[in-house]
């Protein structure tokens, strides 16, 4: 099927004459290159908002190029990750998933743009609104929809839930307000050590800006030339506390003080995309860290068991929906340049719809971790070990 | 919600209302007491326990802090599992100071918020701090279980001129007990290091403290029906921790049990097996002591695993059961 539509859409492009050669369509667009004949714009230059420079004598470029394959893998991406969490509410009012729930819708373009920007290879840690970041790194919806059910088949096994999900060159997921941050400069040390021109991406939200050990990690990394990048996600909002309550300076691509900083429109998946493609040049060429506040928004309050109405107005809310929701400045873009049809994005739309209630009905259905395996993973490459239970006579088994 | 006491004998009262209104009693009695913490004022809390005092305090007494675990001299600590960026300040700038000036320097100060498990917050959200503040001289270290002791603890505790810890229970917040009309006047405070003894037996000591002193109940109340009386020793403080009352339980039934949420190794159990002993009460017992503690590993996300690596009343009965060996 994959080999008839390349050579279909090849032909199509000899036809009209552009770009020929292998082309890599995603999963959900697949289905309709072999239905439309008309031709799509294959890629445009966009405008893009400038970046903020805290010293810093240029910036990333005003203007940046899609594809329609990159526009319609970033739609793919970021509607997985909207669907997800919303699908995620859901499940929480169900009371399918129990404890800490905090969601990511309004956010998508920062794990979108960041993600296309760097490779697997890299590194990356957040803080607790992890479960976009998680897919962006690569796993499936249904692991991590089963992991917020506490299935055996969640990527954490059920043991870690909401904040605790990790994949290979993913950290999480940490529960504690920033101190993922030291931990992110730690890694972007290991790989300045091995030399293996790799960096780290090390996110933190608006409220953990102004703690201590954020500054104490900044004075590390520029002083040893880690090739970390700061990202402030800042979505106006510590919990329930607005920025100008928290901080005595909300510039916070500033607070770097000596470090180069970039504000940027978090809401753009383009400007993100391409301020954090200028950040890991700079990384990488050895110039040390460099600090990138992405200014975004988050729908839902601060997590389910907040309303987020008592701070904020639903106004405010709907405002940004209506103007500046990153799913939707993509998709018209998109349109009104004739990259896609709105067939397609429907068809997109269609075809996650399906994978998540697929994965939401598998993280409902799957069994809870066995018993036995209660005491596993304390050690890492060590024998098998006891583990006192409640009682002194329940002597259990953990195994690493 | 303010209760009114007059005229009614008994009251139901959340230990969240129960909190809130000593700590408003406390805040009108003396101007130099503040609140400051995390989403403590605008947000009333993030727990709801501060609801309302904001309005009527405004902001010089009710402050909402940055996020800044270290900084901040803290009164309310969002849960405990945070206190651990801050524990550097409570133990050597709040513990350690009036020692180290000779009496010229005493920290009147509360560090208050939920301690221990709550239900699905995974592991870095759910350990319990009992033992290791416990562990440090020049703190006063308290453990309410029900409203009553809320009230009364949290009083003494804001009047104390020590630095105190006060660990709460997030899962208590919303259970209801009766108060009598004289825990809620306005002068009604519990004397810190004092356990109670909170149901009569002679067939074994159940000592406990927070959430678990409910659970204990709940299994003698099971035990009773097969005619074995447990006598359930609430131990509200933990350091100084009333090991008298311990002690003279110990030598009446003869064996004991204790219950924590904590983990086992260097807990608040083991601490009451080396006390009871170093005394008089060790020659009282006929069996050695045992612990009932949380699982030793961190708290796991999913239902049934964290279910399992906590105590249940089902653990107490059997482990009461061993220990008279029946």
């Amino acid at each position: 099927m994959k080999t008839m539509l390349s050579i279909i859409s090849n032909a199509l492009c000899r036809m009209t004459g552009r770009n020929v050669g292998p082309q890599t369509v995603p999963e959900a667009a697949r289905v309709v290159v072999a239905r439309s004949f008309t031709d799509f714009t294959p890629q445009v230059t966009f405008d893009i908002k400038k970046c903020d420079l805290h010293r810093l004598e240029e910036g990333p470029p005003l203007r940046a190029e899609l594809t329609r394959e990159q526009g319609l893998q970033y739609y793919h991406t970021m509607q997985t990750v909207r669907r997800m969490e919303l699908k995620a509410d859901q499940l929480y009012k169900q009371k399918i998933i129990r404890g800490f729930c905090h969601l990511y819708d309004g956010q998508e373009a920062c794990a979108a743009g960041i993600e296309a920007a760097i490779n697997l290879s890299d590194h990356l840690i957040t803080a607790y609104r992890a479960h976009g970041f998680t897919y962006t790194r690569g796993v499936s919806v249904k692991e991590i929809l089963a992991e917020l059910t506490g299935r055996k088949g969640g990527v954490a096994k059920g043991k870690g839930g909401s904040m605790h999900m990790y994949a290979p060159h993913f950290y999480g997921g940490n529960g504690i307000v920033g101190a993922q941050v030291p931990v992110g400069a730690g890694i972007a040390l290991a790989c300045s050590y091995q030399g293996n021109n790799q960096l780290c991406v090390t996110l933190y939200g608006d409220g953990a800006a102004n703690q201590g050990q954020i500054f104490e990690t900044f004075n590390m990394a520029a002083l040893w030339k880690l090739p970390c990048i700061f990202i402030c996600e800042n979505n106006k909002y510590g919990m329930g506390t607005a920025v100008e309550r928290a901080a005595a300076s909300t510039d916070y691509y500033k607070r770097g003080d000596f470090i180069p900083g970039l504000r940027v429109d978090g809401m753009d998946v383009l400007c993100v995309r391409e301020a954090t493609r200028f950040a890991a040049e700079h990384c990488r060429a050895g110039k040390g860290p460099i600090v990138m506040e992405l200014q975004t928004y988050r729908y839902h309050g601060h997590s389910m068991s907040d309303p987020g109405v008592s701070y904020r107005t639903r106004e405010e809310i709907q405002e940004v929906r209506s103007k500046s929701d990153p799913i939707s400045m993509l998709k018209e873009r998109m349109l009104a340049n004739n990259m896609a049809s709105a067939e397609e994005f429907k068809e997109i739309d269609i075809a996650i719809r399906k994978e998540v209630e697929e994965a939401a009905q598998f993280a409902t259905l799957d069994p809870e971790p066995p018993l036995d395996e209660l005491c596993d993973h304390i050690f890492h490459n060590e024998p098998p070990l006891e583990v006192r239970g409640t009682n002194p006579w329940s002597k259990l088994k953990s195994v690493s | 919600r303010r209760f009114h006491g007059s005229g009614s004998a008994a009251v139901q009262v959340t230990v969240r209302d129960a909190l809130n209104q000593a700590m408003d009693e406390e805040l009108e009695r003396d101007e130099r007491v503040f609140l400051m913490g995390e989403e403590v004022a605008q947000y009333d809390g993030a727990y709801k326990v501060s609801r309302g005092l904001w309005k009527k305090y405004g902001d010089k007494r009710i402050i909402d802090t940055p996020i800044s675990e270290v900084t901040k001299p803290g009164v309310c600590f969002m849960t405990f599992n945070f206190s651990m960026q801050a524990i550097d300040q409570v133990i050597n700038s709040a513990a350690k100071t009036y020692y180290m000036s000779a009496g010229q320097q005493p920290v009147p100060i509360v560090f208050r918020g939920p301690n221990g498990a709550s239900a699905g917050v995974a592991a870095q959200h759910s350990q319990c701090f009992a033992a290791w503040y416990a562990h440090c001289p020049g703190l006063k270290v308290v453990s309410p279980w029900n409203s009553e002791d809320a009230r009364g603890l949290l009083k003494s505790a804001i009047r104390d001129d020590n630095p105190v810890v006060f660990l709460e229970n997030e899962l208590m917040y919303g259970v209801s007990f009766e108060m009598t009309e004289e825990s809620q006047s306005k002068d009604f405070t519990i004397p810190i290091g004092e356990a109670k003894v909170e149901r009569q037996g002679s067939h074994v000591t159940l000592v406990s403290h927070s959430r678990y002193v409910g659970h204990c109940l709940d299994a003698a109340a099971v035990l009773a029906k097969e005619g074995i009386e447990c006598e359930v020793i609430n131990l509200r403080t933990i350091r100084p921790m009333d090991v008298e009352s311990i002690e003279a339980s110990v030598m009446k039934t003869n064996h004991l049990v204790t219950v924590e949420g904590g983990w086992p190794q260097f807990g608040v159990g083991a601490e009451i097996c080396a006390r009871v002993m170093e005394g008089p009460a060790f020659n009282y017992l006929d069996a050695p002591v045992t612990r009932v503690t949380g699982v030793d590993i961190p708290m796991p996300y999913a239902k049934t695993l964290e279910e399992h690596s906590l105590p249940q009343v089902k653990d107490i009965i059997f482990s009461v059961k061993k220990t008279l060996n029946i």
